[in-house]
């Protein structure tokens, strides 16, 4: 018996057509993959969402007021002036000042007058946001900056 | 005989008509029954439909017309869409008023958007129909399993089409229900953050960034969400319910329930007349069905029992078809589709309320947005998927409940569904929560430890129960499937007209506080 005969492990034409199967796979489904990295952008669309709040005399101790079209509590105590986010930490509504503290209009989450969680499914206490003062004086929140909770600044 | 040059032409010219015709249609005059299923079998579109169907399918306990009904509100959906998007603009600044412009000023504009959004209702409401129909009849079990399968790709499909329609006027509904609906997709932080992880594994925020691309709700997000509305998902759902129509034949049609019933996956007839000589296999119709599973109705059946699909099968889905058609538009012109104030970022509404059919989900939300906005939909999306799988009892198609036993264990589990749905509202709207009960509780039991979840467990538990005590798998799936079902109204119910500002319990709109 001559090892022509003997039978070959894998054809010579199998192997080609196998190959030849296997890259057209690769190709699609790496061309699929690459395709999928378009809709997640590498540079998020944002503007910066620093803003000026007035002067400090505005804020007198013992204050709590809403900045006009800002979702941001500026409250003023002793130790000085802090920004609470008024936005919800469950789905992103924007939550109302009540005598108590804050309630949510979506899903019924209840805050205390420091944003501490008290009722409802709001899994964290709202942020409180970055106080400055800019060089002319005037106090600026940073909505992207959060501190920790109890931070006052002293203007 | 031939004929030449300018004579040929002239002839070919004066046959011009009948050649074209001959050309697309190519049966001959539709006179006789095997005229109309060579018809039938010979046109793409006609040919969803077998030639010969079984007289049940006509019957209307049947099926309810259920299936050509949603397919007839996606049409009229597609062709008020396509009209609607000759003014809607994708855009924050501009789509809004050309929302106006539709209602006010275009002609019939209005009436085609309230018909776009009736269809739209109606559409969601006989999905969910045509799902009970097809599951108390049993008609997803073997060969059907994956025809199930697809129908569930079909109402998520539904549900996505509905959510990415109402949010596109960019009105105070569209905006909160996109910044909520975006919020929910990046819920696991709740989890990752209670964890502790979230720095290096924030699959919320991906998903988030993925749907706005974006971190707030803006123009990209309503781009997003206008090429899911009139692209992605349309083409989608178009796939399916061909994959869907194809396989209803291919699995035998509608089920019979005096079919003989073999054991569970082996609906196939064995190989199929294979000694049979191909070329008579044209002029015989029982020769086109042989490669179907399942009895089909040509090989089971006495011809008696069986009528040409045209025009009967026609007949009766152009009647449904035409029913779906008038009532929308007698909708559309009773009531008007709401368009409330534009988008305002400062100020959601209060209640901030979603369209009927996600209010069940926005009561689960309330509990706790990552259990109740992804889990608790994915368990039951998931448990739903599997039923034929773990139920392969064998067991005729057709028959509603599969006798009297599953009307006794259907009734017993709405009620059951109903008190301990009742239960899971009225306990926390009467006594509170754990956090109300123990102030310093971990997050990660407010997330886990909450009235849906208990819910879905005492759901997951009873029919566990039905399914031991009465040693059928069958009854068991009947028992989850009325227990989601009952969840599922009992919740939309108390968050369509229980819930108000804050979503406080109220009984009546009337006891809401005024402003």
């Amino acid at each position: 018996m001559s090892d022509r005969l003997a039978p070959d492990p894998l054809p010579r034409r199998d192997f080609l057509g196998l190959a030849g199967l296997w890259t057209a796979g690769i190709a699609i489904v790496g061309s699929v993959l690459g395709m999928m990295r378009l809709p997640k952008p590498r540079v998020l669309p944002e503007t910066a969402r620093k803003f000026r709040i007035g002067r400090p005399e505005e804020y007198p101790v013992g204050s709590a007021q809403v900045v006009p079209g800002q979702q941001v509590l500026v409250l003023s105590e002793a130790g000085g002036i802090a920004a609470i986010s008024m936005i919800c930490t469950h789905l992103g509504c924007v939550v109302s000042k009540t005598p108590t503290g804050f309630i949510c209009p979506c899903h019924g989450s209840a805050f205390g007058p420091e944003g501490r969680v008290l009722a409802g499914p709001a899994p964290s206490a709202l942020r409180w946001l970055e106080v400055s003062q800019t060089v002319d004086g005037r106090l600026a929140v940073n909505a992207d900056r959060e501190v920790d909770p109890g931070t006052f600044f002293q203007a | 005989m031939s004929t030449h040059g300018f004579e040929a032409f002239a002839d070919n010219l004066r046959n011009l008509p009948r050649t074209l015709k001959e050309s697309i249609i190519r049966h001959g005059a539709v006179v006789s029954d095997r005229a109309r299923s060579q018809a039938v079998f010979s046109n793409l579109f006609l040919h969803i439909h077998s030639t010969r169907i079984h007289l049940r399918t006509l019957s209307i306990s049947a099926t309810f017309g259920l299936g050509v009904a949603a397919i007839s509100f996606f049409l009229i959906l597609l062709a008020t869409g396509v009209l609607l998007m000759v003014y809607y603009t994708p855009s924050t600044e501009l789509a809004y008023n050309s929302m106006k412009d539709i209602h006010f000023v275009v002609p019939t504009g209005r009436l085609i958007r309230n018909i776009h959004r009736w269809a739209a209702h109606l559409m969601v409401i006989v999905v969910i129909l045509h799902m009970c129909r097809v599951f108390y009849t049993a008609s997803y079990k073997a060969p059907r399993e994956f025809n199930w399968l697809l129908g569930m790709a079909l109402f998520i499909c539904t549900l996505a089409l509905s959510f990415t329609g109402y949010l596109l006027p960019w009105d105070q509904l569209a905006f909160w229900a996109v910044t909520i609906g975006a919020n929910i997709a990046a819920s696991p932080r709740e989890l990752t953050d209670a964890l502790g992880i979230t720095k290096v594994f924030d699959v919320g925020g991906f998903q988030k960034q993925l749907l706005l691309g974006a971190n707030e709700v803006g123009q990209d997000a309503l781009t997003r969400f206008y090429l899911l509305h009139v692209m992605v998902l349309p083409i989608a759902l178009v796939l399916i319910v061909g994959v869907h129509f194809w396989r209803i034949r291919k699995d035998g049609g509608l089920g019979q329930p005096d079919a003989n019933v073999t054991a569970a996956g082996k609906g196939a007839v064995d190989e199929p007349e294979s000694g049979s000589d191909p070329a008579s296999a044209p002029t015989k119709t029982y020769g086109l069905m042989c490669v179907v599973r399942d009895q089909s109705p040509a090989t089971d059946q006495t011809p008696g029992d069986t009528v040409p699909a045209w025009p009967y099968l026609l007949r009766a889905e152009l009647v449904v078809f035409m029913a779906c058609m008038l009532v929308c538009v007698v909708l559309g012109m009773i009531a008007d589709a709401p368009l409330k104030e534009m988008a305002n970022p400062n100020v959601p509404e209060n209640p901030a309320k979603a369209p009927w059919y996600f209010l069940g989900l926005q009561e689960m939300v309330s509990y706790s947005a990552f259990m109740g906005g992804l889990v608790i939909p994915a368990v039951a999306v998931v448990g739903l998927a599997l039923i034929p799988y773990l139920d392969r009892e064998p067991e005729p198609a057709g028959v509603y409940f599969s006798g009297a036993l599953g009307k006794k264990v259907a009734r017993q589990s709405l009620v059951f569904g109903i008190v301990a749905a009742v239960l899971a509202v009225a306990i926390p709207v009467n006594f509170g929560w754990l956090r109300n009960w123990f102030p310093g509780i971990p997050q990660l039991v407010i997330i886990f430890v909450n009235p849906g979840s208990l819910l879905t467990l005492a759901y997951a538990a009873w029919s566990l129960a039905v399914g031991k005590n009465t040693n059928s798998t069958r009854m068991g799936a009947i028992a989850l499937f009325t227990c989601f079902l009952a969840g599922f109204v009992i919740m939309t119910y108390v968050g369509m007209n229980l819930r108000g500002p804050n979503w406080d319990f109220y009984w009546s709109e009337a006891d809401w506080p005024v402003h």
